[in-house]
Parts: structure tokens; sequence; C-alpha cells
């Protein structure tokens, strides 16, 4: 294999879109079809990973395909953190698909040609997102997104799942086309450029009001970062299959919009601007209340995916808090959130869907004791938590660490209190689950009376102590996800190179 | 002044109750009507305006000094013939119109769509 | 031959019409106005490629020097409409044969053709004129085919929307008479160019304002402009639907170059602009519009009412557009009015494939189609996110820069809301698909719409993702035809 890197760039787009053809024409053969997925995720990561070394070596990857308007042009551009986007959405689609294949066929879904077709889609889209070189390629991708998404939350065809889908692209589209479109083409209009570039692309002397206007016009425009008010689309898309929310809402989709948040203001923007905004102090602040609000409204889920969506949205705001600190700090800690928050939380969804295909369970208060039918499962929703949380040795911890850090540099004591504040709700929101699941009696007397019921009642149908854990291919996602979080803490170095090189010109 | 500008007045007289009638009026026919008075003060309004007092009509001949403008005169031939051919489109859709409702009053008509429409959402919802 | 490329572009039509007549057989007679279409758009790919090459065309009917005789001057702007009109025309024709098989009696389909040549040679007359009256006397040719082909339609509400549309028609056409005819007055000439030289002479006078009023009241009833705009939904929807996609994408097409023309070329940008507050005017009305039709639009249950209505609030964003009166807001107008064309062509040409298998377009006969009829349905989807504006496709192009003409200003909040504008059509193009792709199909099986249908189809649908994407040609030529507007008047 002798291929340039302009050429595997392009490949790594395209490669996922062309998979749908072959998957659609395999779609009577599922073994055939998931092949092809397969086949195709493992070829992904060979491109991207190749893109890495390259982007190491030192080299600059660009590629032009064309220009719509005039200036206006669909090209694409390999920087750290793009690169770190795409390692991460590569590498977690196969470990999805993985699960999917386990998890659809024992849930006996319907139309799962469908559902792969437009999984290769939002991947292909994610790929464009991620290598974009300027804000109009990536704002083409950012919708092919939803739009390609929009079929997977609205899988299942009832009712319900419609409703889901309406809000999903009801706040998704009006958010990136009321704000977002408008932010673009001011920007355009005032920068006389969309391309990213180091350091920012407006002028020194630009108007301090017209740049924080579009400040706040972006962050509410990018609706996938999930900033309250616009964050009803993420519990809504909960009605998808597991699979979608794992990879979708807690990888691809939501981490699209912080990404695209860090993109504008690193690229957009840049440091120095950002920091002298009248709007950002705002800004920071509501994306703080957004922190703890979405911590809040956890705690009171009894959903399981839907306490997963809340704290998503919350863990979604820490980044957009560190881009909007504008300090290298800050930056470096969201660009490693990003990859620690996926390990994470996609391993939690997992589980959940683990627990829903074995045991038929949603509700959280319904898994108590479930930890002695599904150990590895439960244990691994364990360190899951950890991560998130960002107590060692998780990842997790890393990426908290620097995002402290910027807060303190910039004497943003508020914030740091939210977010230690944030972290405490996690524990209060995650970790009885595991805890529960192993220990259905301990703390029984504390928690109110009914609740004492079910567990009585659970105690004395008395679980099965059979161990039946979820589809080998589910089991062997769920695992490595997890040893992800793991290996995470220990070598943290790649990734510690990658968030830090995004800044690089800078310093 | 009234006087000097009796053409417009009968004009803008006849413009308005033609305008008047096209909108007041349920009957189909009679709206008909109302437009056809319409379209005649804007040919009376063409008509005189080419008109030059003591002008004749545009014959060469050797003692004649002053001529009415005839172009207008010829444009409002077309007009006129349009005006024709929209009456006998509009009075046949008319005929068309009493066949399939069975009536040619306005309120009787939409009040049948009406219907028609509640009844098919009915079968819709049923 | 090619000298008299203005002229054949009218007249080839024109004389088909009655040919048509003495063709007795069906087939042969729409074979024979494919043919004729297909050559109009030949000839106005030529008119085209020659104005951007070398200029103004003018051309003296019979001989006569303007401003005495006729003179057909053509532009960039009217090159643009005449590809436009003639170039929809051909391709809906394609399905044509099919689709009047089942809404039209056979015994009147010749008449159809007869009647669709006519009312496409009055659109290209009007276009192609520079004299005023002639724009009326088109106006008419096409106006009265145009009942007419209406009143074909298989319900009886058919003829009750012909004759309502005929009463405001006409009433539409005799306020621009009226308006001409005291531009006569004020300056004893007809032709536009003409016009445009003398009527600054004479601006300040009040019967030139009158017949200002009286031209814009009337084009803005042809425009269906909000609150102009009562008889539309209904004509659109109760016509036969091969009818309704050819109208859709031209009729009030033509009526906004009227619009142009007339303020533009004729009374002239200062006066129009300046001397009259019809910015403010304009621009309000196509707001409102905008938002007055796409709320209407939501709540119908017959989806041709609903994308009548959509046409309604996408003529209010050309109005917006036109009402910046910059050269870009202008581009962004004629921009729209090729990208609107191809949309709901596409659109309505799909939904006469849908009455060809289904019987009509009620919401709920539309359930389960997307499984039935995947091809048609994705075209309407399709066509559907081109009105959206999703990047892409065409929708997108005109919206950007219409975006950017308003920027320009340093108008944002109108910027806003006609984005918000946009999410309206969100949300009736969804309640479409959701009733398409996720509700189960009742009643018996029904198979994907003929050959004739899927082509034409989606020859348009292409068409409106490759002109979202190589732009280069639809731009250049929306920004040489404002340019000249702006330029030397004329």
């Amino acid at each position: 294999m002798n291929l340039s890197l302009e050429l595997m760039l392009q490949l790594a787009i395209i490669l996922p879109l062309l998979s749908t053809l072959a998957i659609a024409a395999t779609g009577h053969y599922p073994n055939f079809r998931e092949g092809v997925t397969i086949t195709t995720c493992l070829l992904l990561i060979f491109l991207v990973v190749n893109l890495y070394q390259g982007l190491s070596a030192g080299e600059t990857i660009r590629v032009f395909w064309w220009e719509l308007l005039p200036g206006l042009t669909i090209s694409f551009d390999i920087e750290p953190l793009g690169m770190l986007f795409a390692l991460i959405a590569s590498f977690l689609w196969l470990v999805t698909t993985c699960y999917a294949i386990g998890y659809m066929r024992s849930h006996q879904e319907q139309n799962q040609t469908r559902f792969y077709v437009c999984f290769a889609i939002a991947i292909g889209a994610v790929m464009g997102l991620a290598f974009s070189a300027n804000l109009f390629t990536l704002f083409i991708f950012y919708e092919v997104l939803t739009l390609s998404t929009y079929p997977l939350v609205t899988h299942a065809g009832t009712e319900k799942a419609k409703k889901g889908g309406r809000t999903y692209l009801g706040i998704l589209l009006t958010t990136s086309i009321v704000f977002f479109l408008l932010a673009i083409v001011s920007t355009w209009f005032v920068a006389g450029t969309l391309d990213f570039k180091q350091g920012g692309i407006f002028a020194d002397d630009v108007d301090k009001m017209i740049a924080g206007t579009l400040l706040v016009l972006f962050i509410f425009g990018i609706g996938k970062a999930a900033i309250m008010p616009f964050h009803r689309w993420l519990p809504a898309a909960m009605v998808a299959p597991t699979p979608v929310s794992s990879l979708l809402h807690a990888v691809a989709v939501v981490k699209a919009g912080v990404f695209t948040v860090l993109k504008v203001c690193v690229f957009i923007f840049g440091l120095d601007l950002l920091a002298v905004l009248p709007t950002t102090q705002f800004l920071l602040y509501l994306a703080g209340a957004s922190v703890l609000l979405a911590s809040i409204i956890a705690m009171r889920q009894d959903n399981l995916k839907a306490r997963l969506a809340y704290s998503t949205v919350s863990q979604l705001g820490y980044i957009t808090i560190g881009a909007l600190l504008a300090t290298s700090s800050g930056v470096i800690g969201s660009s490693m959130h990003i990859a620690m928050h996926a390990f994470g939380k996609i391993t939690l969804f997992f589980c959940a869907g683990a627990i829903l295909v074995t045991l038929h369970k949603s509700k959280i208060s319904e898994m108590r004791g479930i930890g002695r039918q599904m150990p590895l499962t439960m244990i691994a929703f364990f360190i899951a938590s950890l991560s998130i949380i960002g107590v060692p040795p998780t990842g997790g911890t890393w990426s908290k660490w620097y995002l402290m850090m910027g807060t303190i540099e910039t004497e943003q004591f508020v914030l740091m209190v939210i977010l230690m504040l944030s972290s405490l709700l996690n524990i209060a929101y995650l970790l009885p689950i595991p805890f529960h699941a192993f220990f259905p009696n301990l703390i029984a007397f504390k928690t109110s009376k009914k609740l004492i019921n079910i567990s009585e009642a659970s105690g004395n149908r008395s679980p099965s102590f059979e161990i039946k854990e979820a589809p080998l291919p589910s089991l062997i996602a769920i695992i490595v996800t997890t040893l992800g979080c793991l290996t995470l803490f220990i070598y943290p170095q790649p990734l510690f190179d990658l968030a830090s090189a995004v800044l690089s010109g800078r310093e | 002044m009234l006087m000097g500008l009796l053409n417009y007045w009968i004009v803008v007289v006849l413009m308005m109750s033609g305008l008047y009638i096209v909108i007041a009026h349920g009957n189909l026919i009679k709206k008909l009507v109302g437009l056809t008075i319409f379209q005649t003060s804007v040919f009376i309004f063409y008509i005189s305006m080419a008109k030059i007092e003591g002008g004749s009509a545009p014959i060469l001949a050797d003692d004649i000094t002053v001529y009415s403008n005839p172009l207008p005169h010829v444009l409002i031939l077309t007009a006129i013939v349009v005006g024709i051919a929209t009456t006998a489109l509009g009075l046949s859709l008319v005929v068309r119109i009493k066949e399939a409702y069975g009536c040619i009053e306005e309120e009787e008509i939409q009040q049948q769509d009406n219907d028609q429409q509640a009844e098919s959402k009915a079968e819709e919802v049923a | 031959m090619i000298a008299h490329l203005p002229i054949l572009q009218v007249i080839i039509p024109l004389m088909a019409a009655p040919i048509c007549l003495m063709l007795k057989r069906t087939q042969l007679v729409w074979l024979f106005s494919l043919l004729t279409s297909g050559l109009a758009f030949a000839v106005s790919v030529l008119l085209l490629q020659q104005v951007m090459t070398s200029g103004l065309i003018s051309y003296e009917l019979g001989g006569w020097q303007a401003p005495w005789g006729i003179e057909y001057r053509i532009d960039k702007l009217n090159a643009f409409l005449l590809l436009i009109i003639s170039g929809i025309s051909t391709i809906v024709l394609f399905a044509a044969q099919t689709s009047i098989e089942k809404e039209i009696p056979k015994d009147k389909h010749i008449y159809f053709y007869v009647l669709y040549l006519l009312s496409l040679t009055g659109m290209l007359g009007i276009v192609a004129t520079g004299d005023a009256f002639n724009v009326f006397v088109f106006l008419e040719i096409s106006s009265l085919s145009a009942y007419a082909l209406i009143a074909m339609g298989k319900n009886k509400q058919a003829l009750w929307a012909s004759y309502q549309y005929l009463i405001m028609g006409t009433i539409g056409a005799t306020f621009i008479l009226i308006g001409i005819g005291l531009m006569y007055q004020m300056t004893g000439t007809l032709n536009m160019y003409d016009l445009s030289q003398r009527l600054p002479e004479v601006a300040q006078s009040r019967t030139v304002f009158a017949a200002f009023a009286f031209v814009i009241v009337g084009v803005c009833l042809k425009l269906a402009l909000f609150p102009l705009h009562l008889w539309l939904p209904n004509a659109y929807a109760y016509a036969p639907s091969i009818v309704t996609a050819f109208f859709a994408a031209t009729a009030t097409k033509v009526a906004i170059y009227l619009l142009i023309r007339f303020t533009f070329s004729v009374f002239g940008l200062s006066f129009s602009f300046t001397t009259i507050p019809l910015q403010t005017l304009f621009m309000a009305l196509g707001l409102i519009g905008i938002f007055v039709a796409s709320f209407a639009a939501i709540f119908q249950s017959n989806i041709k009412h609903l994308f009548a209505y959509s046409s309604i609030a996408q003529i209010g964003y050309m109005i917006v557009g036109f009402s910046i009166s910059s050269v870009t807001g202008l581009t962004a107008t004629l921009l729209h009015l090729f990208n609107h064309a191809l949309m709901k062509s596409a659109i309505f040409l799909a939904l006469a494939a849908v009455v060809f298998r289904v019987g009509n377009v009620q919401l709920n006969s539309l359930r389960g189609l997307g499984r039935q009829m995947p091809l048609t349905m994705a075209a309407i989807v399709l066509g559907g996110l081109s009105l959206i504006g999703v990047p892409l496709t065409v929708g997108f192009v005109s919206k950007w820069y219409l975006l950017i003409a308003l920027v320009e200003q340093g108008w944002w909040p109108v910027a806003g809301l006609i984005l918000l504008g946009s999410m309206l059509a969100v949300a009736y193009v969804w309640r479409i698909v959701e009733v398409a792709y996720f509700k189960e199909p009742v009643g018996p099986p029904i198979k994907e719409a003929p050959m004739s249908f899927l082509v034409p189809i989606w020859a348009l649908v292409i068409a409106n993702i490759y002109f979202g994407i190589d732009t280069r040609i639809s731009v250049q030529v929306a920004e040489a035809a404002a340019q000249s507007l702006f330029g030397v008047s004329l």
C-alpha cells in the first residue's frame, strides 16, 4: 500500500460513505453486511492511524475539493485537534459496531440495514467534520451529521420515537440554521474568510461588540454542544437503540458539537481575542449553570439512559468552559476531556444497553442486585463512572486536572467551585448504581419505604445467581472501552501531546 | 375642472362601480358584469386620452392638420378582444360551475366546499 | 437564423399550438409539444450564450424601428428567465402524457397541449418583449390559457379555483393596463427603454405616481405577494398536477421578472426606491408573507395546498431580496428564482407521480409511501431539504446570498427572521417525512411511479444538487444580470 497522505485523507471521508452502498447491497445477508461494516471500520482505523503518523512526522496534509461560491471552498486540512477527534471516533466506531452486532441481533431490531447505512454516513460526516479546513466545510458536515442521525433516533418508528426525533431535529436544525449559519455568514462578512487559522481570523481592531455577539451566536448555534437552554435534544435522542446513544450521543454527535466550539474558539476567534470579548464571561457562567443544573437533573432521573444523557449535557459543559477560558491549560483540558469522556460515557451506555437486552431493565430502581447476574458489566460500569467523576486510576483524572488548572489560572473561582460541586454530584448519581447492584440491601434503611419494598421484593424473589452476561460481541466491546479508560490513566502521553499541539502555533 | 376632466371622472366612476360590483356581489354572473364594466372603463380611458379636440381620424389629406392619436385606439382594440375572451371564458366557467355545484352563488359554493372538506377530514379521523 | 432568435423564441410555441389541433393522435401531439418546447429551450440557450458574450440583443419586429415598432430586447436578465421557463416547461412535458391520462378526460388531451403551449408562449413573450403594451397582451395570453388549464382539474373545486383566479388575474392585468396607459399619456411611448429615458423628466407628476402604483399592484396580484395571494393555493392545488408543476416553477417567476423590470429598468432605481418608500413596504410584506404562508403550510392536509403556501413563502424571500435594492440582494432574488423553479418543479412533479399512483395527495394517503414509492418520496424529501436551505442544495446558495445581502446592509434582525422562517419549512417538510416513512401503509400495495415520471423528476432533483454544488453558471449569470440592472438602465 503506497497511498499518499492526501489520498488517505480523502479516503477516510469517502470510505464510510461508499461502504453504505455495499451495506445496502448485502442487506439481505446479515453476516456479509456486518462483515462489510467491520472491514470498513478496520480500513478506516488504518487510514486514520497512518494520517496520525504523517501528522506526527510533521507533514502538512491539505486537500482542496471544490469552490462552492467564490472564496467558499470545501477543503480539508489535518491539525492535532481534528486528528484526536478522528482517532477516537474511528476507533470507537469499530467497538460500537462490534457491540451493535450483539445488541441488535439479540434485541431483534427491525430495519437493521438502514441502521448500518445511516451509521456509516454519520461516521463519514464526522471524519469530514474533523478534518475540515474551514468553517464552511465544517458546517456542511455538521448538517449531514444531523440529518443522517435522524433516522437512527427514530429507529423504533413508534409515536414516542417520532416525538423524540422531532425534538432532536427541531432543536439541532433550528440552532444550526438560525444562529450558526447567521454567525458564519456574519463572520464571513466581517473577517472576509472562513479558514481556520491559528490565532483567529478576525482583524486586531475588530469591533468587540460585534465579535462578542458572534461568539454568543456561535455558542448557541452549535446546538450539538448541548449548552442549556438548547440541550433538550439529547435526552430526547435517548429513544434510539443503545448503540446509537452510545456512539452518537456520547461520542460522535455531541463531541462534534464541542469539537466545533473548540475549533471556533481557537481558530476563528483565537484565545487572545476570546479573553477580551465582553460576552465571554456571560457564556462561561451559562456553561457553568448548564454543568450544575444538568447534574442536578441527572440525579432525579430514574431511567438509566436519561440519567446518562443529562450527565453528558453536564460533561459537555466542562469542555465548553475549557474552551472559553481561553488559556492553554483550558484548551488542553477540553481536548483531553473529549477523549476521556468519550471512553467513559460509551462504556456506561454499553452497560445500560447490556442490562436492557439481557435483563430487560431500563429503570435504575429496578437494578438492585443485578451485580450478581452481570458482574463484568457492573464492574465496567463502576470503572467508567470513576472516569467520568475524574478520580484515579482512570483517564478522566487528567482532563479534569487541566480544566481545574485553567480555572485557577484565570482566577475563575466561581467556576472552579462549580466544577468541583458537579464532580461531587457525579459521585452521587453514578456510583450508587453499581453499589446497589452489588449490595442490594446494605443501605436500604437510608432510602424511602417504597424502595425498601422493592428491594425486599427483589430480595424475596431471590434473584438467580446464575451469571447472565450480555451477548459476547457486546461484552467484548464493554471490556475494550473499560480497558481504554484505565489505559488512558497510565499512558496519557500521546493524547496529551496531541492536545498540547493544538496550540503549538501559539507557544 | 369638473367639465374639463369629464372623461376621467366618468372613467373613475365606472372603474370604481365595476370593482365594487366584483367585490360586493356573490352572484358569479354579476361579478363578471362588474369585471366587464371595470374593463370598459379602461377602454374609455384609452380612447378619450387619445382624442384631440378638433382632431380627425388619421387619414392623410391636404386640409387636415390636427389628428387624434390613433395608437391608443389600436391598442384598445386588442384589449377589447382580450376582454371578450375573458368574459367568454368566465361565462363558460360559470356554466360548468352551475353544472357541478348546482348554483352560482359564491357563498353556497364555498359552503359546499367546506362541507366536503369537513367530510374528508372526518373520514381521515375515522 | 441567429439574428431572428428573439422572435423565434416566442413564435415557435405560438405557431405550434394551432398545429397541435391538426394532429389528431394524442401521442403525436405530445411528441410535437415536447419537440416545440425543446426547440424553445435550445433557442433560449443560444440567446443566453449570445447575451453573455456580446451583450444586449435588440430585435425590431417586422423591421419597424423602435420606439415606433415593437422591439424585443434581450439582456442578461430576460435571457436567464427565458432559459428557466423553457427548460422547466420541457422537463415537465416529459411526464405530461402519463400524468394527464389519469387526470384529464381523453377527448381533451389535445386541448391540454394547445393551452400548455399558448401559456408557454405568453410567458416567453412577457419576458422577451421590450414593449410595455406587448407585455399586457402576452400576459393575457398566458393567463387566459392558465385559467382554462386549471379548470381542467378533475375535481369540481378546480372550476371554482379557476374562476377566482380569473377574477383576480383580470383585475391585476387591467391594473397593469391602466398603469401603462398613464405612462403613455405622460411620455407618448410604450417602448420600455424609451420610457426609462423619458419618465425621469416627468417623475414628480402625480400621474406617474398613479401609474407606478397601478403597475406595481397589478404585478403583485400576479405574483401572489402577501396579502394578494389568496387565489394561488386553490389554483395550484386543484389544477392538473402537470399544470401545477409548470406554473409553480414559472408563472410567479414571470411576475417577479415584471416587478424587477418595471421598478429597476422602466421607472428607475431612484424613483422606485427613493421617491417611493417601496423598500420598507416590500420588506415588511415579504417578511409577513414568509411567516404567514409558512404557518399556513404547516396546517394543510392536502400536500399540494401545503406546497402552494410554501411557494407564497418563497416568493416572500425573493421579495425581501428585491427590496434590499443592492446588487447582492438582487442576485439573491434572481438565484432564488432559478433555484426555486428547480425545487418546486421537482416536488410538484413528484406529487404528480403520487397522484398517478395513489389518486390524491391527502397527507394521510402518503402513509408508508416511503417504502412503496422510494424514489418518488426521496425526490420530495430532497426537494424539501432544498426548500429548507440545507447545504449542498440549491436552496442553500440563494439563502447564503440573501443573508450576505442583508448583513451587508447591517440588517441583522431581518437576517435572523429569514432564518427563522426557514425553520418553519422544516416543520412542514417533516410532517410529510414522518407520515411517509414512519407510518404503516394502508390499503392495497402501491407500485413505484413509471419511468416517464422518474426520469424528469430525478433530472430535476439532480439539477437541484448539481447547481447547489457547482454554482459557477447560475451565480455568474444572476450576478451579471443584477449588475446590468444597476449599471446602465436596460
